[in-house]
């Protein structure tokens, strides 16, 4: 039985890194005795899936994983004759306790049937980014620019050669959205495929001089058939889509 | 005191590993300063992740913020891409609980665990703005400290530390803690600053540099004398006399970054009494003091509920001594709380079957490979270091090791020993040759590592009059065992940097007149000297020559038995006579048995502070005479305290002064 969870990633802990992470949700979810389903081998290790990687130094309100849990596991949150009966309601507080300040659950629900993995199915991240010292005016140019151009080409070093990129088409959306004391934050969308796009490519493609100050990720998007939805709403205890899908 | 995290948080996202930086632990103590309250910063000079699994700086961090009149923070050294951020923004060193700077704590206290930290000591201190040198800090700056094994020898850092705590830090941190509060509430007035020292100079187990004049006569140290009546002629070590009373750490810290033993951790006991000659640590924490078994159970249940750590080390020095280990071992394995998915790891394994049997058993999940220490390659050169490990010990345990499963091992040797020959080290090849020829009887990819590092003699040892090898010499004997072993399938050969040996060696045996020498390999950016990365040999090589210091004189030579030795003020117990006598029996060859179990041979340890060793069980482990040939059966008879012992009885240092000689 698979459970999905969303949760959230702000504060300090936003300077941890995406394996960081994995390893506290590992010691989360045996800390509140979920009934794991483990790997076989040498090396048992539980099967938990993430979605795509948050950059280090990144806040987000929409990550995800997705928990595999042991049929008929005998862990204390399960239900008689070992059948798990997991209280999706309660969940997310009870892992929210064991989880480090910072990390917070924001929903929990059982997935029918079979569902494609979050690397796969997410399509587009939806992101504030906190521009920091720009005036707005400036920012608003440099994104109507960014816009009207056919192509916004970024250098970037993989595997030790150096990859030019057209970012344009990954970009869904981008506007300005408001203006704090710190600076502008933009909105933006960004595509996952072919490639995950990260901000930081998005910031260095509109001025080379721009300086992220928070930047967070707001959404994840699966869209698929005109349709389009978010893995797991936050407060979710059902996971509406992943059922039709699977009918 | 404001926070510096707003200052902090923008140098974060120009440096690797951000998170050694934003403290949130599980486990982190949320402390409240105040009027009153003496507040430590408790300074692990090394990169976070070897840092914050350190268990002495996690227990003193648990017993200070249980006191009302205490607070602790921790801190770390910053990495270098942090550090230059830090300069250019001026950003001093700061908590990691609150962001404090380190210059707004009453005392800046270092773990010392290994000499080649000593530059990172002097980096952090100035990064707290606060002067090095302890005679040019004032009122306002904090006190410095150290504690740690390394202050068995404190007088190379004597001119950067103004008090070294000497032995076991629990209760010796609250003594500290009354005099501070005191000097605080008087107002930390302009000259008060001599008057704490020379008051804290009176607290047993701590040492003040500041208040010994120190003497040398052609070249060579004559004298260390008190300046004043009151301060004491030699520091005796705190130890503490019962480990029960002292279950901690309560809470360990759950890093939320990878760090070095990300894993619980129950330490089982302390001290050892196998007496290896080369081992610092086995001599200087004397006597052993068991954990009882039920309190060990208790902590590790607790501990795993607690963190939801998977894996469980039970650390001691040799935890495979416990005498209660099969029972503890066998409790934790079939609690239906760890159900199958929890690991248990012994640190230190004795090389016997017996020991690879439990290993076998509580290693059912995630097993690796197995370590064992022979130190030396051949028997002779085992009596001499006293590690009484015989060949068929070694080869019984590796056809258990192998017939078990398991496919790799890794055996540990030092090389540069006294009395060391060719032959010996050669041994260190054919030892491991024939260990991989058990190992393929049973599978065809076995992997035998050995890995060798160059002795370091220490004080307060019986080898700390034995001049240390070259590190030329290491070079061709590393050579010796590299050609040896070239053409041998399965084995594989590590050994340790001999340059690092050779400056870990500078430091070891120093004294004051090394001050300088550390600060100037300080100020020209010597630090992290024990990552290879940034260890830079040629800055120790001109700063001692620059000072008319001569390498060959403090590491190589040997000391004469006449010979005033830097740290004989400092005492760990052990009379003179012992270590010397150790000393000898080991030119000749001659082993001594493990005195937990057997008459004892009146090192110091237990007759000079009155205590004794503290076991758990009346009988020794089964199994494992560690080819002593010792007749364990008989050690019911042997007089050592039973837990429940007399609870932590007042050791009362002051009574028992003068009984050394």
């Amino acid at each position: 039985m698979k459970v999905r969870i969303r949760f959230a990633k702000t504060g300090k802990v936003r300077w941890t890194s995406h394996r960081d992470v994995a390893r506290m949700w590992e010691r989360a979810l045996r800390r509140v005795r979920l009934p794991l389903a483990y790997t076989e081998g040498f090396s048992p290790r539980p099967r938990v899936s993430f979605g795509l990687a948050l950059p280090t130094g990144h806040e987000s309100v929409a990550e995800y994983l997705d928990v595999e849990v042991a049929e008929g596991g005998s862990g204390d949150m399960a239900g008689p004759e070992g059948t798990p009966s997991l209280e999706m309601a309660g969940l997310p507080g009870v892992l929210s306790e064991a989880l480090p300040d910072g990390v917070d659950v924001l929903g929990a629900a059982v997935l029918e049937g079979r569902v494609p993995s979050l690397q796969h199915d997410v399509t587009s991240c939806s992101w504030e980014v906190e521009i920091v010292g720009v005036a707005p005016a400036r920012m608003a140019a440099l994104v109507e620019e960014a816009l009207g151009a056919p192509q916004l080409l970024v250098t970037r070093e993989r595997k030790g050669r150096q990859v030019t990129d057209d970012l344009r088409p990954a970009i869904i959306s981008l506007g300005l959205l408001e203006s704090r004391q710190a600076g502008t934050v933009l909105g933006t969308e960004l595509a996952t495929h072919p490639r995950g796009v990260r901000p930081r490519e998005l910031l260095e493609a509109l001025g080379p001089d721009l300086e992220a100050g928070v930047v967070r990720r707001t959404h994840q998007w699966i869209e698929r058939d005109g349709a389009r939805w978010e893995p797991l709403p936050p407060g979710a205890t059902h996971a509406p889509h992943a059922l039709e899908r699977a009918s | 005191m404001t926070s510096l995290w707003p200052r902090i948080e923008p140098l974060l996202a120009k440096v690797g590993k951000p998170a050694r930086y934003i403290g949130c632990e599980d486990g982190a103590q949320r402390p409240v300063h105040g009027a009153g309250i003496t507040s430590w910063l408790l300074v692990y000079p090394d990169a976070y992740e070897i840092g914050l699994p350190n268990q002495g700086l996690q227990i003193l961090y648990e017993i200070l913020n249980e006191r009302p009149d205490a607070v602790a923070e921790r801190s770390y050294a910053p990495w270098v891409d942090m550090e230059a951020l830090m300069r250019a923004g001026s950003v001093p060193l700061f908590s990691v609980e609150t962001h404090r700077p380190a210059n707004a704590f009453d005392l800046l206290a270092f773990n010392l665990s290994a000499e080649l930290v000593y530059t990172n000591v002097l980096n952090c201190i100035d990064l707290a703005g606060v002067a090095v040198r302890g005679a040019d800090r004032g009122p306002d700056d904090p006190l410095v400290a150290a504690g740690g094994h390394c202050t068995f020898n404190p007088e190379p850092l004597a001119d950067f530390v103004d008090l070294f705590v000497i032995g076991d830090g629990e209760e010796v941190v609250g003594d500290i803690t009354d005099v501070v509060r005191e000097w605080k509430a008087s107002g930390r007035t302009a000259g008060s600053r001599a008057q704490v020292l020379r008051a804290l100079s009176r607290v047993p187990g701590v040492y003040v540099p500041s208040m010994y004049e120190v003497a040398y006569e052609g070249g060579r140290l004559a004298a260390v004398t008190p300046r004043y009546p009151d301060v004491p002629e030699r520091v005796e070590k705190r130890t503490i006399s019962d480990l029960a009373s002292w279950p901690y750490p309560k809470q360990q810290l759950v890093p939320l970054t990878e760090v070095v033993h990300d894993r619980l951790n129950v330490e089982i006991f302390r001290g050892c009494t196998r007496g290896c000659r080369f081992c610092q640590a086995g001599m200087i924490t004397r006597p052993v003091r068991e954990r009882p078994a039920s309190q060990v159970r208790r902590m590790v249940s607790d501990g795993l509920a607690r963190t939801g750590y998977d894996e469980v080390s039970l650390t001691s020095l040799s935890s495979a001594d416990y005498s209660g280990i099969e029972s503890v071992v066998g409790d934790i394995i079939n609690d239906p709380m760890c159900s199958g998915q929890v690991s248990v790891s012994l640190p230190s394994l004795r090389v016997d079957a017996f020991t690879v049997g439990v290993a076998t058993e509580i290693q059912k999940v995630r097993r690796t490979g197995l370590t064992f220490a022979p130190e030396g390659g051949t028997w002779r050169m085992r009596q001499v270091i006293n590690k009484l490990i015989r060949e068929e010990d070694l080869y019984g345990a590796m056809e258990s090791t192998f017939s078990q499963g398991w496919q790799r091992v890794k055996l540990y040797f030092l090389i540069g020993l006294p009395t060391e020959t060719d032959e010996d080290v050669l041994g260190i090849a054919e030892l491991a040759r024939n260990c991989v020829a058990i190992g393929r009887r049973h599978a065809r990819n076995v992997t035998v590592t050995a890995s060798v590092g160059g002795f370091v003699p220490k004080p307060q040892t019986p080898f700390q009059w034995f001049g240390q090898t070259t590190s030329a010499e290491l070079h061709r004997r590393i050579r010796l065992l590299r050609d040896a072993t070239r053409r041998d399938r399965g084995l594989s050969l590590r050994w340790h940097d001999p340059e690092a040996t050779l400056v870990e060696g500078i430091a070891s045996r120093g004294d004051r007149r090394l001050g300088p020498v550390i600060e100037d390999v300080w100020r020209r950016g010597g630090t992290f000297q024990e990552w290879s990365e940034h260890f830079r040999l040629p800055l120790w090589e001109e700063s001692m020559a620059a000072h008319g210091l001569s390498i060959d004189d403090y590491v190589h030579r040997h000391r004469h038995p006449d010979e005033l030795l830097p740290w004989e003020h400092i005492s760990a117990g052990l009379h003179r006579d012992f270590l010397w006598q150790d000393w000898e029996d080991a030119l000749a060859e001659a082993g001594v048995e493990d005195c937990r179990w057997t008459p004892c041979y009146d090192c110091g340890a237990c007759t000079g502070y009155g205590i004794e060793h503290v076991v758990a069980s009346p009988v020794p482990p089964a199994g494992g005479s560690q080819g002593t040939g010792q007749d364990l059966s008989t050690g019911g008879a042997v007089p050592v305290a039973l837990l429940p012992s007399r609870v932590a009885q007042d050791v009362g240092l002051a009574g028992t002064k003068g009984i050394r000689p």
